[in-house]
């Protein structure tokens, strides 16, 4: 019943305080730094029906990085995460061509499982969604649960996710009650740590934190920028400060192309198109 | 001070506001009338029935002289036969539903599907009656001629549709984030639909389902031609049985006093299990995260 579990890359495991000494799962672990994963996009075009969303699109996502999609509504931002991990062609007539590639692995190519893209690509959604049945444990575990992941000390993984976002002293108490309990940005770190805690190579992040208060914001941008070390993140913000806070570079797209894409001091500074230009500094979108 | 004067309501349009309002108060009160009535015979007509000795302990026996018996044969039979309706239409159009939001969603084939189920929703009940009674009651399928599977059939025909809209409507109001977050997380759809659609969605699934047995259970005219009527208590839905419906419409035209009495005591009974299935259906409404 259970789809056997497609590596797409060595999936490397995070260090858990349950994990038997000498078992061979935790034997040569990579220093973190080292563990980055890179997305590299060429000729990505995509559609929503007639729509053309996204234009002959090439972008590299360099490991270990936080890369900040900016640009106006409409301009294709989602769609491109929403295309990483191959989400895009859930939506009922929408469609992608080009090549993604992960690593070496190439995403879009035959034979590939795309809920082993989705394991290895995470990803959090604009408004936060935990599963309203699932307790604040079981919305950590669903990943885990619902890939049929077989883990010994899945207790433990649930744990480490939620100290990894920060919750862990909220919630330890009350791991039994429902997700949707817990506040906006309680519930947005909490999809968080369900993302982190399958152990994906790569985070997408589509506005994670335009539905939140500006305490809740600034805990999920520290996070950001905590979780770089392990992990490639893309992250789509409307907001150009928060781009400015968390972002190692920045990619400016207008009507699904790529304008620019530099280290983000220099777009926000010099940015070498005029267009760039003006959204920075607020003259239109 | 600077005063304002707004313009004041007409005399006629404040008349023709009054006069509306009154008739449609009237119409309500109009349409309260049967609907009270209907209450007020069956509860006093009724009542005295249930009351009675052995209403609810023992079958009709068709004896012409004394006591008729009671409705106990038709309460079973009407749970037996409803029973396994239910078995057939619930499963059968919760998962009609699924494939309509999870699979089918607007192509061709799930809109000639929806197209059908809403022309179903309309059909009159005796025609699935009949058309049981032409496909297995003359052929004698399963060696009898009218049995109780073969109402069961027909009912869960008239469930079906009810129980397809419904649960797509539920269905429906499962937020797409949720499906979105459990696809992102790398879960194959049948997981996405067994851990997430599902739970999410069933207390509204349960609601409906409910209604639509409780539908089935007041129908007549599907059980006339295929079920057929029997006076005692029988486990077997390959024999004719009895049904408080039927039961019903068999007494009440019947010359002897008591054997009427027992048919609105029938119709009391059916109205109060329908009543409480109703009551069911709401309560588990009222805990749904969704409505």
């Amino acid at each position: 019943m259970i789809p056997p579990e497609t590596k797409i890359t060595e999936q490397n495991q995070m260090p858990t305080a349950g994990t038997p000494a000498g078992k061979a799962r935790t034997e040569a672990r990579p220093a973190p730094t080292t563990r980055g994963h890179s997305i590299e996009i060429k000729g990505l075009n995509a559609y929503y029906g007639q729509l053309h969303a996204i234009k002959d699109l090439d972008i590299v996502f360099p490991p270990n990085e936080a890369t900040a999609l900016i640009g106006p509504s409409g301009s294709g931002k989602s769609t491109v995460v929403r295309c990483i991990n191959r989400l895009h062609e859930e939506i009922p007539g929408a469609r992608a061509t080009g090549s993604v590639k992960l690593d070496e692995t190439e995403l879009y190519g035959t034979g590939i499982d795309v809920t082993a893209v989705r394991r290895a690509i995470g990803m959090v959604f604009q408004k936060p969604n935990p599963f309203p049945t699932m307790s604040i444990f079981d919305n950590v575990a669903a990943g885990l649960r619902l890939t049929g992941t077989k883990l010994h000390e899945l207790r433990e993984r649930v744990h480490d996710s939620l100290r990894s976002v920060g919750l862990w002293e909220e919630v330890k108490d009350r791991l039994n009650e429902p997700g949707i309990g817990l506040s906006g940005g309680q519930q947005q770190r909490l999809c968080i740590a369900r993302t982190i805690a399958i152990e994906p190579e790569v985070v997408l992040m589509d506005e994670p934190a335009s539905a939140l208060d500006p305490v809740s914001t600034l805990k999920i941008e520290e996070l950001v920028d905590e979780l770089k070390s392990r992990y490639t993140i893309v992250i789509v913000t409307h907001n150009m400060q928060q781009a400015a806070r968390v972002a190692d570079s920045t990619a400016f797209l207008l009507e699904g192309e790529l304008i620019e894409h530099g280290p983000t001091n220099e777009i926000f500074t010099k940015p070498r198109d005029e267009r760039t230009e003006r959204y920075v500094t607020g003259k239109f979108g | 001070m600077s005063t304002t004067t707004l313009p004041q309501v007409s005399a006629r349009r404040r008349r023709t506001d009054k006069l509306m309002r009154a008739l449609l108060a009237v119409a309500t009160g109009i349409a309260l009338v049967p609907l009270i009535l209907i209450i007020y015979y069956l509860l006093h007509k009724g009542l005295s029935e249930w009351t009675s000795g052995g209403f609810f302990t023992t079958d009709p026996n068709g004896n012409f002289f004394g006591n008729p018996g009671g409705v106990r044969s038709a309460i079973f039979g009407t749970l037996e036969i409803v029973g396994l309706a239910s078995a057939i239409a619930i499963p059968l159009g919760i998962g009609v539903a699924l494939f309509l939001t999870e699979y089918g969603k607007d192509t061709w084939y799930a809109s000639v599907i929806r197209y059908f189920v809403d022309v179903m929703t309309g059909v009159p009940s005796i025609m699935f009656g009949l058309f049981i009674y032409i496909v297995l009651v003359i052929s004698h399928a399963g060696g009898s001629g009218f049995a109780g599977w073969k109402g069961a059939i027909a009912i869960s025909l008239l469930m079906l549709p009810i129980v397809i809209r419904s649960s797509e409507v539920v269905l429906l109001l499962v937020p797409s984030s949720l499906r979105e977050a459990a696809l992102a997380l790398g879960a194959p759809r049948w997981q996405v639909i067994r851990r997430v659609v599902l739970p999410t969605a069933t207390p509204g699934l349960v609601t409906g389902s409910l209604l639509a047995v409780a539908r089935g259970m007041g129908e007549t005219a599907p059980l006339l031609f295929t079920v057929s009527i029997a006076f005692a208590l029988t486990g077997n839905l390959n024999a004719q049985m009895n049904t408080l419906p039927f039961q019903i419409f068999n007494d009440i035209t019947s010359p002897r006093t008591e054997v009427v009495n027992r048919a609105w005591g029938a119709a009391l009974t059916l109205v109060a299990l329908v009543l409480i299935l109703n009551l069911v259906a709401r309560a588990i409404a009222r805990r749904s995260r969704l409505a």
